[in-house]
């Protein structure tokens, strides 16, 4: 199934949880939706026959400067077609809702995405740094990031 | 236990305390600097939680900043064991952003040492496995063969381990007679040599009994944690990125994929997923002897333009590594450097299982567990 | 390498020792004159008479058992390194122990991260003196490709422990690792531990860093 089909199904279930469909000049597809609507589209995603993408390639962030989206990669080992999943997020309080409950392997994602870029998934067990000690400032691939000088008394520069 | 100590008093009975034990990052079984917190109670494990991030190299931040050529050479470095999977499938990436046109010839030259360096791979997670569990000896005879892949590969980029073969638009060098007569000859020797290892390890009762129905994973987990690779095929899943949706030039040849059956015991255990890993060492040769005989002439370097941009826009092209499933996720705002560059790194996705199945086993069979997933923590950390 | 691997297989003769340990020239005369009166009373071949110094840089320089400790890339070329082709063992450092505190010579294959940074300074903390570093790779050196936008990367291991070798290459090859083994086994034999430990300077190496 392409992603263009695939985003008609999503249309028809969700209506304008779904953002209209653009086909991208270079490179590959994607489907935009609206973050409340993110967990029920997850089950959707995952439960409907036709669909049935039941295996969880990436969860991850981008920081567009003006905006966070969560970018989620779907595969389905029944099918063997992929979809790609926007969710477009305030850049101030990057906050949706988890999907380890459908997927568990977002769980270490989830943890990398909040680690890197600050995105919150709420409802996730473990919502802590992974990468990263616990203690360490700011999510190292925002674009404002800028980089300790020194880390527990060890200097950090060249 | 009753009738054989009949002075054992009746398990409920036992008084034990819980105990929190830390493995790593040093231990010699962690391969790399893993990190494990173990709740244990006696010898079994109540629960572990797996603490990574020790050798977070900040590849994504690199590959935000540098110029796309410039990312190639630090892919190398996040699956060491498989560099030239790995350059192949960043240059993948960045070549179907770009619409670049690869020689058909550089194709095969590519698929050759992604193949040889598979094998590679393997042998260093049969050898270290062996070690994880005891036996030294299978080490030393793995070796042996990687040394010859690894004096091949050298020929070729110059270098034994990080070898920046695969470039945007083709290949670095294109292969010479003395070359080829070197790939044949470790063909030979590696068919030579497999059958030794299965007497060494593979139907070695020792091994059997520390592997066999230890950390089984069924099909419906594997891919609910997202597993992919021998860790996936090891539980029976038919599923292989080369076959499914073929990239470069698989569809070419012909090659079958090894699942897990449960030989020794149940399907999804650890032995079956190092017995994925040794019969694709097999299919792997074959690809490669296909891929020489078939070798057409032509350019080694297609037309690539001098300052690399590449249309707005993202891809995601999912290759199969040793470990399973690499992908780079690209995002290009049309400058020389990419947006956001997002490594999938099979180990990662792996290893996030561990908790989930190394509950209620015995402390050693972690060890046994963590050397079946075969990790390589430059790729799980990044 | 040929000539120094030559040396390595036989046993230095006592002369070659006391040449080897005993700098100055006067104290040098005296103790080969009384070898000289020892062997010429027949007793060549039985008996060994060496400075304590030299004997004890003997066996710590050909026995040194590095700490198994890898981390990135680096640590599969020093498997590499002690695996069947390169054969560590012939230079009598091929005894890799997971214990610290069996160590003496720590190989830090591969790049430390802060979060690394305290776990491996504690691992050297642990091994019992005399103890030796070495810092294989780039990364380790100086930060390696990871130097300018690295933000977790520990620029050069000797901000956190004293280094003995630095030894080049990313990775290095195992011939600069066995390279790296003569050259810390050449310093060991300078070293003059009894009169360090007479003179009281022997208090840890951990007080220079």
């Amino acid at each position: 199934m392409t992603t263009e089909q695939i985003h008609e199904l999503l249309a028809k279930r969700f209506g304008d949880a779904v953002l209209p469909y653009q086909a991208p000049a270079a490179g590959d597809p994607w489907i935009g939706l609206r973050p409340e609507s993110l967990a029920e589209a997850a089950l959707f995603l995952r439960d409907d026959k036709a669909l049935a993408f039941d295996l969880l390639r990436i969860v991850t962030g981008v920081d567009w400067k003006d905006r966070i989206s969560a970018v989620y990669h779907l595969y389905s080992t029944r099918h063997n077609h992929e979809v790609t999943i926007r969710v477009d997020l305030d850049r101030a309080d990057p906050r949706v809702e988890s999907v380890t409950p459908v997927w568990p392997a977002a769980d270490w994602h989830e943890r990398e995405a909040f680690d890197m870029i600050g995105i919150v998934f709420e409802g996730h067990p473990n919502m802590t740094r992974i990468l990263m000690p616990d203690d360490w400032e700011g999510h190292p691939l925002r674009k404002d990031y800028v980089a300790p000088t020194e880390y527990h008394g060890i200097s950090n520069v060249q | 236990m009753q009738e054989i100590f009949p002075t054992t008093p009746p398990r409920d009975t036992l008084k034990t305390e819980e105990m929190l034990i830390n493995m790593g990052p040093q231990h010699p079984s962690t391969h790399g600097v893993l990190r494990l917190v173990v709740r244990t109670d006696g010898e079994m494990v109540r629960e572990a939680w797996p603490h990574i991030g020790y050798l977070h190299r900040c590849f994504e931040k690199i590959a935000e900043t540098l110029p796309y050529r410039a990312v190639v050479p630090y892919t190398d470095r996040m699956d060491y064991l498989a560099s030239m999977n790995n350059n192949l499938a960043f240059c993948l990436a960045v070549e179907k952003l770009g619409g670049i046109e690869v020689p058909e010839r550089a194709a095969y030259l590519r698929v050759i040492f992604a193949e040889l360096n598979r094998i590679a791979s393997h042998l260093v997670a049969f050898g270290t496995y062996g070690l994880d569990l005891g036996a030294f000896t299978p080490f030393l005879y793995a070796f042996r063969e990687r040394e010859m892949i690894l004096s091949i590969c050298e020929k070729i980029s110059g270098q034994r381990m990080l070898y920046h073969y695969p470039r945007i638009g083709g290949v670095a060098r294109d292969i010479t007679p003395e070359i080829a007569g070197d790939i044949r000859a470790f063909l030979v020797q590696m068919r030579k040599a497999w059958p030794e290892y299965n007497d060494l390890l593979s139907n070695n009762q020792i091994f059997i009994k520390r592997t066999a129905d230890v950390g089984v994973i069924t099909a419906s987990q594997a891919i609910a944690w997202g597993l992919t690779g021998p860790c996936l095929r090891g539980s029976g899943v038919k599923l292989d990125m080369r076959k499914a949706k073929p990239y470069s030039l698989y569809d070419k040849f012909d090659f079958e994929i090894p699942v897990g059956e449960g030989l020794k015991g149940t399907t999804g255990d650890c032995w079956d997923r190092y017995w994925v890993r040794m019969l694709e060492m097999m299919e792997s040769c074959k690809i490669v002897e296909q891929a020489l005989n078939g070798l057409p002439e032509g350019e080694t370097m297609g037309k690539v333009a001098k300052v690399l941009r590449l249309p707005a826009g993202e891809v995601y092209v999912p290759c199969e590594n040793p470990r399973g499933e690499l992908g780079y996720y690209i995002i290009s705002d049309g400058q020389t450097q990419a947006l956001r560059v997002k490594a999938r790194g099979p180990s990662f996705c792996n290893l996030s299982i561990t908790r989930e199945i190394v509950r209620g086993v015995l402390v050693a069979d972690v060890v046994a567990i963590i050397g079946a997933f075969d990790i390589v923590l430059g790729e799980v950390d990044r | 390498m040929s000539e120094q691997m030559t040396a390595q297989t036989q046993p230095p003769s006592a002369e070659e020792l006391l040449r080897g340990a005993v700098k100055d020239p006067r104290e040098l005369t005296r103790y080969l004159s009384y070898l000289k009166t020892l062997t010429e009373e027949g007793l060549n071949g039985s008996v060994l008479i060496a400075p304590l110094d030299a004997a004890i840089n003997w066996s710590r320089a050909n026995s040194i058992w590095p700490l198994s400790f890898g981390i990135a890339c680096c640590a599969i070329e020093m498997m590499c390194a002690g695996a069947s082709k390169f054969d560590l063992d012939r230079f009598g450092a091929g005894a890799f122990r997971p214990t610290p505190r069996q160590g003496d010579l720590m190989i830090v294959a591969g790049t430390v991260t802060h979060k690394m940074a305290p776990r491996l300074r504690r691992l050297w903390e642990q091994m019992p003196e005399p103890k030796f570093v070495m810092a294989m790779g780039a990364c380790t050196i100086g930060g390696g490709p990871y130097c300018k936008y690295g933000y977790s990367v520990v620029k050069g291991l000797d901000k956190i422990v004293p280094v003995d070798i630095y030894v080049p290459g990313c990775p290095p090859r195992p011939e600069a690792l066995i390279d790296a083994f003569l050259k810390l086994q050449a310093r060991i034999r300078t070293d003059r531990p009894i009169e360090e430990r007479i003179k009281g300077k022997e208090q840890g190496r951990g007080e220079r860093a």
